[in-house]
C-alpha cells in the first residue's frame, strides 16, 4: 500500500503542470476537484495534437484527414464504453456534460413516458442539475416529485426509499455520489428495487465516475450521466449512457446536421444510435481529450485510485475532526464515501474561511454547492467544501489543517 | 502563514460591526417596507426593512445570513441612512457604488470607507454591495 500511495503522491503529481502554479505567492493546493478536476499533461497534449495534426470535421469528408478525426472521435466513444462497461458502444452518447445528459433524459424520455399521477423519486442529496429538470417535468406532466429522506449520518434512508417506491413511480433519479457529503449510494440495490415496480433509474454519476470503478451493467442503471471535466478531461464534453432498448424508443432532442440520413422537403429520416442524438458538429476535441483522460485514469486503475483516495479521506476526516469547533456534515468515517468533505468552522462564515485559505494558496469551495434543498435539510445556509483527487497528498491536508487553526485564531480570538 | 494579507480586508472596524451588527433583526416583521435579496452564487441573504415617513427613513432593520463583509457592510449602511432623507440616501448609495467600482472614497460614507479594502478581493465585492443593492431596490419601489 505504501509504495502505491507514494506513486499517487509523487509521480502522479508531476503529471499535472498546473500544480506548479503559485497562488497569492503560495504553492497551489487544489482542493476543489469536485467542481472540476485538474488535467494531466497527456490530456492537454492529446487535444493540442488533434488540433495540430488531425483537425477536420467528423463523419463528413471522404478525405483522409476527416477519417482520422472520425477515428479519434469514435475511438473515444469506445474508450468510454470500456470505462463504464457498457454492453454496446451505441449506448454511449456524447453530451455537453452531466447537466445536458440529465436534461436529455427528462425531456426526451420523461415527457414521452410520464403523465398526471405518476411519481418521480429523487433525494435530498441531489445537485440542482438532477433536481430542477425533474421539477419542470413534474410541472409539465402533472407528475408528483417525491423525496427520499436521509438518516442521521446523511445517507439515504433505504427504508423510506422502499416505502416510497410504488407502481406509480416511473422514474427514480439519484446521485451515485453526493457532491456535498461524498456519500456513495447503493445504486445496484436501489435499481433492483426500482425495477420491481417498473421504474426507470437515472443515475447522476458526476461525482462517481471520476473516483470509483463504474460498471453500468452491474449497477443495472437505465441511464447514467457524467461530465468529462470532473474526470480530468476538457470542459464541454460529457456522457449519457442509456440502455439500448430505452434509447431506441426515445426521440432525438435536437435536429440538424450529422443526425440525419435522408432529408426531403417536408421530412427527414434519422441516423441510428448513437448519432441520432448528436446533432451538429460535436465537441470533437473534447471527446478526444476525454478519451485521453480515461486512458490516464485506467493506466493507474480506478480501484487503485479509489483505494488511495479512501486512505487520504480517512486521514483528512480524522485531522479535520480534531479541530475544535469544526463541524463535519455527513459521515465522519471513511467508509462508503469519497473525498468530498463539507464542514463549518466555529461561527466563521464559509466565505471568510475560503478567502483566508485562498491567501494560503488553498483553493476550496464555499457556498451551497448547487444543492440548496440539501443545505436546508442540514440546517445550514452555506458550508466549506474540500474535495480530493489522486494528486492530493497528506502533506496538503496538514497545510489545510494548520491554516484552518490559524484562521480560527485570526477570526475568533483576534476580534473578540 | 500569510494571513496578515487579510488585515486589508478584515479591518478591526469591519469585524466589530460584523460581530455586533446594528439594526439587526430590530423591527417586527410587519412594519415598514421590505425587500429580500439573495446572491445565488454564494448564498448571502438579506431582508431589509425600512420605515419611511415624510420622505425620510424613520426606522430600519436588516435580517439575513452571510459572511463578515456582508454583515459589516449592511450594518454600516443602516447606521448611515437612518434618519436621512430619500435624496441623501440615494446620494450615499451612489457614493458607495463609486467607491467599490472606482476606489473613490467620500467622507460622507464614514466607517463604510473601511470597506475599500474589499476591492483587492474581487470575489468578495458582491458581499459588500448586496445590502446596498437591496436598498436601491426598495427606493425604486418607493
Ligand atoms: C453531483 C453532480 N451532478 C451534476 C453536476 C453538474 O455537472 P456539469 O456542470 O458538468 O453539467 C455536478 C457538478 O457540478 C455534480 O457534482
Amino acid at each position: 500500500m505504501q509504495s502505491r500511495e507514494s506513486y499517487s503522491m509523487k509521480e502522479c503529481r508531476a503529471d499535472f503542470p498546473i500544480l506548479n502554479e503559485k497562488i497569492n505567492g503560495q504553492p497551489l493546493i487544489y482542493l476543489d476537484s469536485a467542481a472540476t478536476a485538474q488535467k494531466p499533461a497527456k490530456v492537454l497534449a492529446k487535444v493540442q495534437d488533434y488540433y495540430q495534426h488531425q483537425n477536420a470535421n467528423v463523419h463528413r469528408g471522404v478525405y483522409t484527414l476527416s477519417q482520422a478525426a472520425t477515428d479519434l472521435y469514435e475511438g473515444a466513444r469506445n474508450q468510454v464504453q470500456a470505462f463504464i462497461n457498457a454492453a454496446d458502444w451505441t449506448e454511449v452518447l456524447f453530451t455537453r456534460g452531466t447537466t445536458e445528459s440529465i436534461n436529455w433524459v427528462s425531456t426526451a424520455y420523461g415527457q414521452q413516458h410520464l403523465q398526471a399521477g405518476d411519481e418521480i423519486l429523487v433525494s435530498y442529496l441531489e445537485h440542482h442539475s438532477n433536481l430542477v429538470p425533474w421539477q419542470v417535468l413534474a410541472q409539465q406532466t402533472g407528475a408528483k416529485l417525491r423525496y427520499v429522506e436521509l438518516d442521521e449520518a446523511g445517507r439515504l434512508d433505504l427504508v423510506d426509499l422502499r416505502h416510497k417506491l410504488n407502481p406509480s413511480t416511473k422514474i427514480v433519479a439519484l446521485t451515485h455520489v453526493s457532491n456535498v457529503t461524498g456519500v456513495i449510494n447503493p445504486i445496484a440495490q436501489i435499481t433492483s428495487w426500482a425495477h420491481q415496480v417498473g421504474a426507470v433509474v437515472v443515475v447522476d454519476g458526476a461525482q462517481a465516475a471520476p473516483h470509483l470503478p463504474v460498471d453500468v451493467q452491474a449497477l443495472d442503471a437505465d441511464f447514467y450521466a457524467f461530465s468529462g471535466h470532473k474526470l480530468m478531461g476538457p470542459t464541454g464534453i460529457g456522457v449519457l449512457y442509456g440502455k439500448k432498448a430505452l434509447l431506441e424508443e426515445i426521440p432525438p432532442v435536437q435536429y440538424g446536421g450529422e443526425m440525419i440520413e435522408y432529408v426531403g422537403l417536408d421530412e427527414a429520416t434519422f441516423q441510428p444510435l448513437p448519432w441520432r442524438f448528436e446533432a451538429g458538429t460535436p465537441n470533437i476535441a473534447g471527446a478526444i481529450g476525454l478519451g485521453a483522460a480515461i486512458e490516464y485514469l485506467r493506466s493507474i486503475g480506478m480501484a487503485q485510485i479509489a483505494a488511495n483516495e479512501a486512505q487520504l479521506t480517512t486521514y483528512a476526516l480524522k485531522k479535520l475532526g480534531a479541530i475544535e469547533g469544526l463541524q463535519i456534515y455527513g459521515p465522519t468515517n471513511g467508509q462508503n464515501r469519497t473525498g468530498v468533505i463539507t464542514f463549518n468552522l466555529a461561527d466563521i462564515h464559509p466565505h471568510d474561511v475560503a478567502t483566508a485559505l485562498d491567501q494560503e494558496g488553498i483553493e476550496v469551495r464555499a457556498g451551497h454547492h448547487c444543492a440548496q434543498p440539501l443545505m436546508r435539510y442540514l440546517g445550514v445556509t452555506a458550508t466549506v467544501r474540500v474535495s480530493l483527487y489522486l494528486y492530493n497528498t497528506a502533506a496538503e491536508i496538514d497545510r489545510l489543517v494548520a491554516s484552518l487553526v490559524a484562521i480560527k485564531e485570526y477570526f475568533v480570538d483576534d476580534f473578540t | 502563514m500569510t494571513l496578515h494579507n487579510l488585515d486589508q480586508l478584515y479591518r478591526q472596524v469591519i469585524m466589530t460591526y460584523a460581530k455586533h451588527p446594528h439594526h439587526f433583526q430590530s423591527l417586527s416583521a410587519d412594519t415598514g417596507q421590505a425587500v429580500t435579496k439573495y446572491n445565488p452564487t454564494c448564498g448571502d441573504l438579506i431582508k431589509l426593512t425600512l420605515v419611511i415617513e415624510n420622505g425620510r427613513v424613520q426606522d430600519l432593520s436588516f435580517d439575513g445570513d452571510g459572511c463578515a463583509i456582508f454583515k459589516a457592510s449592511a450594518s454600516m449602511m443602516t447606521d448611515l441612512i437612518n434618519h436621512k432623507s430619500i435624496e441623501e440616501v440615494q446620494r450615499l448609495s451612489q457614493q458607495f457604488s463609486a467607491m467599490m467600482t472606482d476606489g473613490q472614497t467620500s467622507a460622507a460614507l464614514g466607517d463604510a470607507c473601511s470597506l475599500i479594502g474589499v476591492r483587492k478581493f474581487p470575489t468578495r465585492i458582491k458581499c459588500a454591495t448586496l445590502s446596498w443593492h437591496a436598498l436601491d431596490e426598495l427606493l425604486i419601489q418607493n
